[in-house]
């Protein structure tokens, strides 16, 4: 019976939507929107990657928003997962194999170090602070695998987190005072295009998101980590 | 035209799973699973015909056409609070077990009355 009434429920959707499929044309441009960012992105925000002067350029307080949903999320499962006080473990971590522990030793500066290129690189190549932020909670992923019972240090994955998002309020409410314009307005020269120190308050405003959001992550995994042992 | 059905019937997959199963772990897999056809969903829509990655090089190297970028900036993002909500309802499911010692949901119901 259930089976049959989500069946049922499930062809009603399906059709539904296929019935608006049917008037979206496949591969030919849609929107006129695009032409003007692909045309004139590179001289509104001096950044090379289009997608970037998208988010944090054209819809930079767009992304704001998204920051605060995600650490409004991040807050939430620490709500629901923090019942008691924090109980250190007396021995301490306990390392796995030698292989493994050696291995993940030796992966996470090289980790950390390839995600803080990704989000300092943003603005010039695929990649950016929330996918350079998820490279970094995974090598904290990796140690946990490597060596049972490690931690974060709380205080310090708290105060990059809020150091992070600050950055960005600050950098937002520095461009409506200084340019005196609006919020979150490219007060920084733009630079010349293409190279490392240009785009303005773009290769800030993404290293911010990186911080932000690799701690945040990172914090999410250590909470389900605490949780399952 | 037979990618966008392919990208529905991804998106059926998952919604088939949040309606029939009755498993709380199933319905959170069939939740990303229709999470990210929906983005895919987007890609492809953003998509046209010799298009590339809309980032720029320098000048002797030529790429127009590029393909929508705003449908790309949109996914960047849903993908990130898509992990941050599924990690949320993980942890929900976490406490569910710890309280209630299964994950069906069908004896949930039963065992609070």
């Amino acid at each position: 019976m259930r089976v049959f009434l989500s069946l049922l429920a499930l062809a009603v959707i399906a059709l539904g939507i296929a019935m608006t499929l049917t008037d979206i044309p496949f591969g030919k441009p849609k929107a006129d929107i695009a032409t003007h960012y692909v045309e004139n992105g590179r001289e509104d925000t001096g950044a090379v990657n289009i997608i970037t002067s998208v988010v944090l350029g054209y819809r930079g307080f767009d992304t704001l928003g998204e920051v605060a949903v995600l650490f409004v999320a991040a807050m939430g499962l620490g709500a629901v997962l923090a019942t008691g006080t924090r109980t250190p473990k007396a021995n301490g971590w306990e390392p796995a194999s030698l292989v493994l522990y050696t291995g993940c030793r030796f992966l996470f500066p090289l980790i950390v170090l390839f995600g803080a290129y990704i989000f300092i690189h943003g603005h010039l190549t695929p990649g950016g602070g929330f996918q350079g932020g998820a490279i970094i909670a995974s090598a904290f992923l990796l140690t946990y695998l490597g060596c049972r019972g490690r931690r974060v240090h709380e205080a310090w994955s708290s105060a990059v987190e809020s150091l992070g998002g600050l950055t960005f309020v600050v950098l937002g409410l520095a461009g409506l005072t200084a340019a005196g314009h609006y919020f979150l307005s490219a007060f920084l020269p733009a630079g010349t295009l293409g190279q490392l120190f240009s785009g303005g308050i773009i290769p800030l405003i993404y290293i911010a998101i990186g911080l932000k959001v690799g701690s945040e992550l990172a914090g999410v995994i250590d909470r389900l980590v605490e949780e399952s042992q | 035209m037979a990618v966008y059905v392919l990208c529905l019937v991804l998106f059926c997959v998952g919604i088939y799973a949040i309606l029939s199963k009755r498993n709380l772990i199933k319905i959170i897999i069939g939740l990303i699973v229709a999470e990210h056809a929906v983005n895919l969903f987007f890609i492809l829509v953003a998509y046209r015909i010799g298009g590339r990655a809309p980032i720029f090089e320098p000048p002797p190297v030529s790429i127009e056409p590029m393909v929508d970028p705003l449908p790309h900036a949109l996914v960047l993002t849903a993908i990130v609070i898509g992990i941050a909500t599924t990690a949320f309802m993980v942890a929900l499911a976490m406490r569910i077990y710890e309280k209630y010692g299964t994950y069906d949901i069908a004896r949930i119901r039963e065992l609070r009355g």
